[in-house]
């Protein structure tokens, strides 16, 4: 599948800013500090940023509210409807920190819940296509939403930094949803490498009963829709590469530094949290890259892909 | 609305296409692309149409595809590999994936014939529908920013304003070889249900639980060309008839 940047960024980044305000309606940081402000304006930017990016690849973004109807049947458009009614809490809870340096319990737990939620939409608009056998497990959710918590653990682990106090349960809770999250990515990865195929040449021309179906000729010489939108193929040989180079700068760099970040001065535990946070984004983006661009869509069955 | 019909459509039109017979000369991928820049919604446009790098929206495209059987080696050598060629449309699915994924309810299903179709009015170009089908049915048109899919000439079939003949899709029209059949696949009698019925037509990708309306019809069974070789033209050996009696009388010239 085609790795578009803009559902790239949307995905991570919107991924990010709902684990972040997972974090903060849980109530894990002090709302009258300056920093939870600064957390609670930066989650609300990560959320409207990745909304905003995912437009960008529609071919008639007027026309985008349109997708609020349809979810009964659409995981797209309960996502939207998800992610427009999560805004009602955050922004209370963002209200609240910001102009009453107070936390509103319910909201928080209430925003905390919808952001989950919407975080599963999404995966699952993913997860839900059968023409797109690497992303049709119930693993993609699970990956989805454990990056997302992980993001948001890091994220959080800064700001308590910068806060003054990064306590070591933050820590070692974001440590533990970075090994969980990279688990669920290593499994998602093994299956793709070990699954068969459900669609073969043979079963998508129902030819393969008289020998081996092997395309001759495309339709036409040139790419078309379908071979630009699903049949990229460049990050195949490299993707072992890069999975390791994903894991060890989401997952390995981000644990370490958060636990030394623990036992040092505040100063230079700032620096280690923005550096674990760094390099989560950075593992997350390839991570997500990867997602699409290993896909395998049943279509190129007739491309010969 | 982009939930599927809840009743059984009373009608189930489509297509039925005999790979035993289709030549591969692409007629109806020029006819369909003809009918339906023009017809319904919005024209299907190419990008660069006169440069190097052509590319434009095609509801049907025609792959060819080389079968070798176990044993099999190159075409014509070992006598048994064959050519397929293979049109593809939408199959106009029972249990289509493109409907459901739709965010805005553009894309639909008929209740009375079941085809499927898109309002290009409520189109966002969100390309999911695409995504969601195996077949690729579905091709965005780069200039409209709208999904574009065959409607199986919607704008045809019911037009009375047309001759009885041309009701049907202009692929099927089209055709020079019969390669394409059109009817009601939930009527038994129909031709194409009686078609799917003696020569054994098939789904695609059933295992990807779409339950396409379309269906195709296998290739039939081929001689091998190994046991009907033809007399070489240094060997009258097995000659009958007038021209054994020409071998002999030439020989003994």
């Amino acid at each position: 599948m085609h790795p578009a940047p803009s559902i790239i960024l949307f995905s991570t980044l919107s991924g990010l800013g709902y684990g972040l305000a997972v974090m903060l309606g849980l109530g894990l940081l002090d709302p009258a500090l300056v920093s939870t402000k600064t957390a609670h304006l930066l989650a609300l930017v990560l959320i409207t940023g990745g909304l905003l990016a995912s437009t960008l690849h529609l071919g008639n973004p007027q026309r985008a509210w349109r997708a609020l109807s349809q979810w009964r049947s659409s995981w797209l458009s309960r996502e939207g409807v998800m992610a427009v009614a999560t805004f009602v809490p955050l922004l209370a809870s963002a209200w609240a920190s910001l102009f009453h340096d107070m936390r509103l319990p319910l909201v928080g737990l209430l925003g905390a819940v919808m952001c989950a939620v919407t975080v599963y939409c999404t995966a699952m608009i993913y997860a839900s296509l059968r023409a797109i056998q690497a992303w049709n497990t119930p693993l993609t959710p699970a990956c989805y939403l454990l990056f997302s918590l992980a993001g948001g653990l890091v994220l959080v682990a800064m700001f308590a930094t910068l806060g003054g106090s990064l306590s070591g349960w933050i820590a070692l809770a974001g440590v533990s949803a970075l090994t969980a999250a990279w688990t669920a990515k290593w499994a998602w990865w093994r299956r793709l490498r070990t699954m068969a195929p459900i669609s073969t040449p043979a079963s998508a021309t129902g030819l393969g009963g008289i020998g081996a179906v092997r395309l001759f000729e495309r339709p036409h010489v040139n790419e078309n829709y379908l071979t630009r939108e699903m049949g990229y193929k460049v990050a195949r040989k490299h993707a072992a590469k890069l999975s390791l180079l994903a894991t060890a700068a989401g997952g390995i760099l981000p644990s370490l530094v958060l636990l030394a970040a623990t036992i040092s001065g505040t100063g230079i535990a700032i620096i280690f949290c923005t550096l674990a946070f760094a390099g989560f984004a950075l593992g997350s983006l390839i991570e997500r890259w990867l997602f699409f661009a290993q896909a395998r869509h049943a279509v190129m069955n007739y491309y010969g892909g | 609305m982009t939930l599927l019909p809840t009743t059984r459509p009373p009608k189930k039109l489509g297509l039925v296409i005999d790979l035993d017979v289709c030549v591969g000369c692409h007629a109806c991928v020029i006819s369909c692309k003809e009918w339906n820049t023009g017809g319904y919604g919005a024209a299907l446009s190419d990008q660069d149409p006169y440069g190097a790098d052509v590319t434009g929206t095609f509801l049907n495209r025609i792959h060819t595809f080389e079968i070798v059987p176990e044993g099999g080696e190159i075409v014509g050598e070992a006598g048994d590999a064959r050519i397929v060629h293979f049109p593809k449309s939408c199959l106009h699915c029972d249990d289509a994936p493109c409907v459901t994924v739709c965010p805005t309810g553009a894309s639909y299903k008929r209740e009375e014939d079941g085809i499927v179709l898109v309002d290009e009015d409520k189109c966002i170009g969100c390309g999911l529908c695409a995504w969601s089908c195996a077949y690729g049915a579905r091709e965005m048109d780069l200039a409209a920013g709208v999904m574009k899919k065959c409607t199986l000439c919607v704008d045809r079939i019911y037009n009375e304003t047309l001759a009885e003949v041309d009701r049907v899709p202009s692929c099927v029209r089209t055709c020079p070889a019969n390669a394409r059949h059109y009817g009601d696949l939930a009527d038994p009698s129909s031709n194409v249900s009686i078609l799917v019925a003696e020569r054994g037509g098939f789904d695609l990708m059933p295992e990807q639980g779409t339950r396409p309306v379309n269906k195709y019809l296998p290739p039939r069974p081929r001689d091998r060309l190994a046991d009907k070789a033809m007399p070489l033209a240094e060997n009258s050996d097995g000659a009958k008839g007038f021209f054994a009696w020409l071998d002999g009388v030439l020989d003994r010239i």
